[in-house]
């Protein structure tokens, strides 16, 4: 767990490299110790997000933090969750900062994170039947087109396989 | 507010009555918005506008510029020129395209093909009549319609032109009366 | 009719979108109303999903420009601007002088154009059928023709890029936005004298749809929304990106956090807007514009990860970006004002009237392209 002298020292060290990788656990005391504390006063989150590492077998949820009342900042607060769906969860932190809300529900659609203490936890950009989580990496879409004039690579092995109208231009081998 | 009740009503209709008499008078077409009776009527499109990319040609068609060197190909945001290079009958490549086209209903006509060519060979133009009738096949450009005379680029973009004329170097092709045996 | 004479009443589900002409795009709101009053509101967006962030992870890092135009596509400069900052971070480009002037001035026209607008767009949704809509047109029309000679397109710029600009301004364009810039103090001051003190437009506006302080910093609100509700955050002038530290210009913060007050801190912000603008176009330096080593083919940022924001004239435009070392980003993340900016729709509706609510989503300014993506 950083000090927060520490916190202080990577935030004049520049804001490009302040960021603080922590446990599952401990990341709901941490956030709200970073909100609270008065030489910190992280109130503000700006930006939440999840990034697929598949080499790495995890999926990272990265907080972006600013300061309205002190002007300083970003601070990244980054957890990592594993990726099978059924182990990746992190804790909410929307009883912190409520500007999560959304976030965490998109990155909740799109990866497959679940939020735990969310108070509404449901798809937002994809709609409500829709099965898998479209952006992780192995992510297979679904082989439904009709038309593709200029296929290229995977798409025209595809085309050339699913027996799609492809114009003849098109059919002949690539050299 | 310690005026009367409905100044600013008042205020704001005296705006609009202004706006509304003084365009009967007002023959300055800088001040206001108006319709240009299209089809009648044009309106003059800065030179710098673009839509749809075409391709130059020196002189005769054949003379085109481009080498079919794919840069264009690789560089397009929603992948939609598709270019096959022509080989003799050697299988030697021959430095023109055979097959080259462009989806229209997919480019989005950012004109990053334009810029990344190093032969100065495709150009975006301002034509944005292009409409067809069918959907899919018909929206799809090969290449004789692409090709355009650099006349026509000249006529377009007057100051472009000038500038490419001056700064480029020709390309060299081998002669364009090799065909290859297969279509 | 029971035995005591008391009607009894049931609530109402109402799903306003998502065609609707005032939901501002395919958006939805499912509203629960008891009466003409809001008990209970959902937004429902999804509806122009493009997926925009998985697009980008398999194309190059220049041929993400074009599609950065198409998110708020109201302001495509802006948003330009933002991607090509948060490259710039990661790679350690460094923009030439004039290529930031040209940046200042092209994102202080997109405030200009964006915030008129807005405006126009708000009081259609008062029911003032279309006029101040149009007299924002007549001058947006001057801007777009101005970035129709500079960039080529009128909406879809695709201008920015990394390093500095795509093509430079000329004498030509320069004096064309002068003259742009010296016409709109007297249009602000025709459409100020048509709106502000309408009384219909002060009695439907005040009072209604208010966010206190402490929700609004809670809930990530930024941008002009967050500036009404008192919280004095500009990131011109907090991050102090581009040249910005330069020039002199004020920022408007609000009270009462109302929707007049959204409606008259977007009225003081292009006249800000004007001033810097004014500064900008006297004091652009000859130059370059764009950096030497700035190239566009095989591009390679350096692996890491960071975030680039920008003032956008929605609220804060941000862009989370992780690389390989690669010429394509690993992840690309928007961080899009309009939809976190909706986060705290119900909470401003609430007991409001059901015409209040189209009167609220108004003043939030969103545009789909950026809350969907």
């Amino acid at each position: 767990m950083p000090t927060v002298e520490q916190i202080r020292e990577m935030l004049s060290a520049g804001a490009a490299k302040s960021s603080l990788l922590v446990e599952r656990e401990d990341l709901l005391a941490v956030a709200k110790f970073l909100k609270t504390d008065p030489q910190l006063q992280f109130d503000f989150c700006s930006c939440v997000t999840a990034v697929d590492y598949i080499k790495q077998d995890c999926i990272e949820v990265v907080y972006h933090l600013y300061s309205v009342a002190l002007k300083h900042g970003p601070v990244a607060l980054k957890v990592r969750a594993p990726r099978a769906l059924e182990q990746c969860h992190v804790p909410s932190l929307t009883p912190v900062w409520r500007g999560c809300e959304f976030q965490e529900r998109e990155a909740f659609d799109l990866f497959g994170v679940k939020f735990d203490g969310h108070p509404d936890l449901r798809r937002i950009l994809m709609w409500d039947e829709f099965v898998d989580h479209p952006m992780r990496k192995d992510y297979i879409p679904p082989m439904d087109y009709e038309w593709e004039p200029t296929p290229h690579g995977e798409t025209l092995a595809r085309a050339k396989m699913q027996g799609g109208t492809v114009p003849a231009s098109a059919l002949e081998a690539k050299k | 507010m310690s005026n009367l009740l409905g100044k600013g009503l008042i205020d704001g209709l005296v705006v609009t009555a202004k706006n509304f008499v003084g365009s009967y008078f007002d023959g300055n077409r800088k001040d206001r918005l108006f319709t240009y009776q299209y089809p009648e009527e044009r309106m003059k499109l800065p030179e710098n506008s673009r839509t749809f990319p075409f391709l130059v040609y020196d002189g005769t068609p054949d003379q085109l510029r481009c080498t079919a060197c794919k840069i264009c190909e690789t560089e397009c945001p929603p992948q939609c020129i598709y270019i096959v290079m022509e080989r003799d009958a050697n299988g030697k490549p021959l430095q023109r395209p055979r097959v080259f086209d462009i989806d229209i209903s997919v480019c989005m006509q950012c004109g990053i093909c334009a810029e990344v060519c190093p032969f100065n060979a495709i150009k975006m133009d301002c034509d944005f009549e292009r409409s067809k009738h069918g959907r899919f096949e018909d929206l799809l450009v090969h290449l004789p319609e692409l090709l355009k005379s650099n006349e026509y680029y000249h006529q377009i973009k007057s100051a472009e032109a000038t500038r490419v004329d001056a700064t480029r170097k020709p390309t060299k092709k081998p002669a364009a009366g090799t065909k290859p045996e297969k279509i | 009719m029971s035995a005591t004479g008391i009607i009894e009443t049931q609530t109402l589900e109402v799903s306003l979108g998502p065609q609707h002409p005032s939901t501002h795009g395919v958006f939805r709101m499912d509203v629960v109303l008891d009466g003409e009053y809001v008990v209970k509101l959902k937004p429902v967006m999804g509806y122009l999903h493009r997926n925009h962030e998985q697009i980008a992870e398999k194309i190059a890092w220049i041929a993400n420009m074009p599609y950065t135009d198409r998110l708020d596509y109201f302001c495509s400069m802006t948003n330009n601007w933002a991607y090509a900052l948060a490259v710039e971070k990661m790679a350690g480009l460094k923009v030439p002088e004039r290529a930031e002037y040209i940046r200042v001035i092209m994102a202080e026209l997109t405030r200009l154009l964006n915030h008129s607008c807005a405006i126009g767009f708000l009081l259609s949704d008062c029911g003032a059928w279309f006029t101040p809509v149009l007299y924002a047109l007549r001058e947006r029309e001057r801007i777009l023709d101005f970035f129709e000679t500079v960039s080529g397109a009128r909406m879809m710029c695709n201008y920015m890029r990394f390093g500095g600009v795509r093509v430079d301004l000329d004498d030509q364009s320069l004096a064309m936005a002068r003259d742009i810039v010296a016409r709109w103090p007297a249009f602000l001051d025709e459409f100020e004298k048509l709106m502000t003190e309408n009384e219909v437009l002060i009695a439907r506006t005040q009072r209604v749809g208010i966010l206190p302080r402490e929700l609004a910093i809670n809930a990530s609100i930024t941008g002009p929304m967050a500036r009404a509700s008192g919280v004095e955050y500009d990131i011109r002038k907090v991050d102090k990106y581009g040249v910005y530290d330069r020039f002199d210009f004020r920022v408007p913060v609000g009270e009462a956090g109302d929707t007049f007050d959204r409606y008259m801190i977007r009225i003081l912000e292009m006249r800000e807007a004007v001033k810097i603008l004014e500064q900008a176009l006297r004091d652009i330096p000859a130059g370059p514009f764009i950096a030497p080593e700035a190239k566009l083919r095989n591009f390679k940022v350096p692996a890491g990860d960071g975030y680039g924001r920008i003032e956008a004239p929605k609220g804060e435009l941000g862009f989370y970006l992780v690389s390989e070392g690669g010429a394509k980003p690993y992840r690309y993340h928007v961080r899009p004002p309009s939809f976190i900016n909706l986060t705290i729709l119900e909470d401003m509706c609430l007991g409001q009237k059901v015409a209040d609510t189209v009167i609220i989503l108004g003043s939030v300014d969103i545009v789909l392209g950026e809350v969907d993506r």
